[in-house]
């Protein structure tokens, strides 16, 4: 199956869960942003219970969790917005 | 211009950016750091954001408003990264030839603010420190927004 590079970036509560800022992910083809959600909360304890997916921006957009991904994405779980 | 600092906020400077001669009102508001949250005391908050995306929303945000209140001008920054008790985090500033545009103005882009843009924050006490929002969240299941 081919493959596909996309940057996951951390802000907020996943960057201090992921211990980085960014990471490179090869992905297969047609790969969508909640599957990505899955593999996280496999690699990380305290996601386990974390079933959904927080809010996703893909290239900087507000996107659903079944959008597919395409080569060079850049993929970000976005954490409830807190700011004022 | 942009809409995140990471310096003090110079709210003067924001009213003078909208205020124009034909304005008979301005309102101007300052989201300050409190000392408490949730019964807990709070000594510090630690402002992160996704800053392109950041910008991308707040200037969603002041196109809408300007589109609703047309004859109202809107400034509005957020200052990120370490602030204490008193630290301004926002200032809009909104004036308008009529004081009740520029105060809805005002109060329609900090609800929206809360709601869209991806600005996150870590509150500090002698308790610990805790991401604001997260903890207890995964029961709910779905979509915060």
């Amino acid at each position: 199956m081919p493959a596909m590079k996309v940057r996951l970036l951390f802000f907020a509560v996943l960057r201090d869960i992921a211990g980085a800022d960014e990471r490179e992910l090869t992905l297969a083809d047609g790969t969508t942003a909640s599957e990505v959600w899955q593999e996280l909360r496999a690699s990380y304890d305290t996601l386990a219970d974390y079933t959904q997916p927080p809010m996703i921006a893909i290239n900087e957009t507000y996107a659903t969790p079944d959008a597919v991904l395409t080569e060079g994405d850049e993929l970000a779980f976005i954490p409830p917005v807190a700011g004022g | 211009m942009s809409y995140l600092t990471d310096a003090p906020i110079d709210a003067q400077a924001l009213v003078r950016r909208v205020i124009r001669r034909s304005d008979g009102a301005y309102v101007l508001f300052e989201g300050v750091v409190r000392n408490h949250h949730d019964g807990k005391a709070v000594e510090s908050i630690f402002y992160d954001a996704y800053r392109p995306m950041a910008e991308k929303e707040m200037e969603k945000i002041v196109r809408e408003v300007e589109a609703q209140f047309p004859d109202t001008a809107v400034a509005v920054v957020h200052r990120l990264g370490q602030l204490v008790v008193g630290d301004s985090s926002i200032a809009i500033a909104a004036a308008s030839p009529h004081r009740a545009e520029a105060f809805a103005a005002c109060r329609t882009i900090i609800d929206r603010v809360k709601e869209t843009v991806p600005i996150w924050k870590k509150e500090r006490g002698p308790d610990g420190e805790e991401w604001l929002g997260w903890q207890g969240r995964s029961g709910r299941g779905g979509v915060d927004g």
